[in-house]
């Protein structure tokens, strides 16, 4: 099977495989842990512009 | 100059706002090709066989560890000098992401070490001098969260990631002034890269990649604590707003 050789990496499967899906999980879960400070930020600075309209108003620029 | 202009908060905020999709598409296009190219269409090496392929994740990663401990430590200088209100967050922004790069640089390379050189680990100049990177990242994000007064941790945290900035020259020379197993230089070097062109077109492009996402990430969290501060200024004017009901 030609998949099978690919995934044996000549060998150095052992090697090659972890150092690939670390790399993505580690980015991958850094910008999801951005996106979701972001997001929270969003949904705070909405909760509170809502409850207090007029303070709101005063901080935008 | 260009710089100040977006020391204002609203037109970063609106540029990153412009940017931060371009990024993202920049950063899975040529991620997609860089795995492509790097997985299936580049030989492997004579020496090293497949696993030379750890080097389409290892070195992207080792160059923008360096890349974004830089930046941090210039952004940390025009937070000193100028008060330069977006370049302190976007200093302090950075350091998780650099963190990330340098921790990846450092395990990738031990995945690779083990089989090439037989060690997971050696004390020489170039891993010591990224490991000690990587423990400067660690350090900038603990003297920020170490001051109960967020701008005192912010100068504090400053100051170390502009005297840190001395190991990355000793990053990029360490592996010319001291013997070590690694490598030398094979891409940025004054004569040119001597690695071949099917080798080096997927690991540019998976750098692109790195670059992109580092902008990217960055964006986004500039953007979380733009409008963080916004929440806190709202919070202390509601707590006032309530003091002054209440007497």
């Amino acid at each position: 099977m030609v998949w099978d050789k690919f995934f044996d990496m000549g060998g150095y499967a052992a090697y090659v495989w972890p150092a690939f899906s670390l790399s993505a999980v580690v980015l991958l879960v850094m910008l999801v842990v951005s996106l979701k400070f972001l997001k929270s930020q969003q949904r705070l600075l909405k909760q509170l512009e809502s409850s207090n309209p007029e303070q709101a108003r005063e901080t935008k620029t | 100059m260009m710089f100040h202009k977006f020391a204002n908060p609203t037109r970063f905020l609106r540029l990153s706002i412009a940017l931060t999709p371009w990024f993202a598409v920049l950063t899975v296009t040529m991620l997609g090709a860089g795995l492509y190219l790097g997985l299936f269409k580049a030989p492997p090496d004579y020496q090293q066989g497949e696993s030379v392929r750890i080097m389409y994740v290892h070195v992207p990663a080792a160059w923008m560890a360096m890349f974004t401990y830089s930046m941090m430590a210039a952004m940390s200088a025009a937070a000193l000098i100028w008060k330069h209100p977006v370049a302190t967050l976007v200093a302090k922004s950075s350091a998780p992401i650099g963190a990330c790069f340098t921790f990846l640089a450092l395990v990738t390379g031990s995945l690779w070490g083990k089989p090439m050189w037989g060690t997971w680990w050696v004390w020489d100049a170039r891993l010591t001098s990224v490991l000690v990177l990587f423990f400067l990242y660690l350090g900038y994000i603990a003297l920020h969260n170490a001051f109960d007064d967020a701008r005192r941790g912010g100068q504090a945290a400053s100051i170390l990631a502009i005297v840190g900035f001395v190991n990355v020259p000793i990053i990029k020379l360490s592996v010319d002034w001291w013997n070590t197993l690694h490598q030398p230089a094979s891409v940025v070097r004054m004569d040119g890269p001597t690695i071949d062109a099917s080798m080096l077109a997927p690991l540019l492009l998976m750098a692109g990649a790195y670059t992109f996402y580092y902008f990217w990430v960055l964006m986004v969290r500039v953007r979380g604590e733009l409008i963080a501060q916004k929440v806190r200024v709202l919070q202390m004017k509601q707590a006032q707003g309530n003091q002054g009901d209440m007497s």
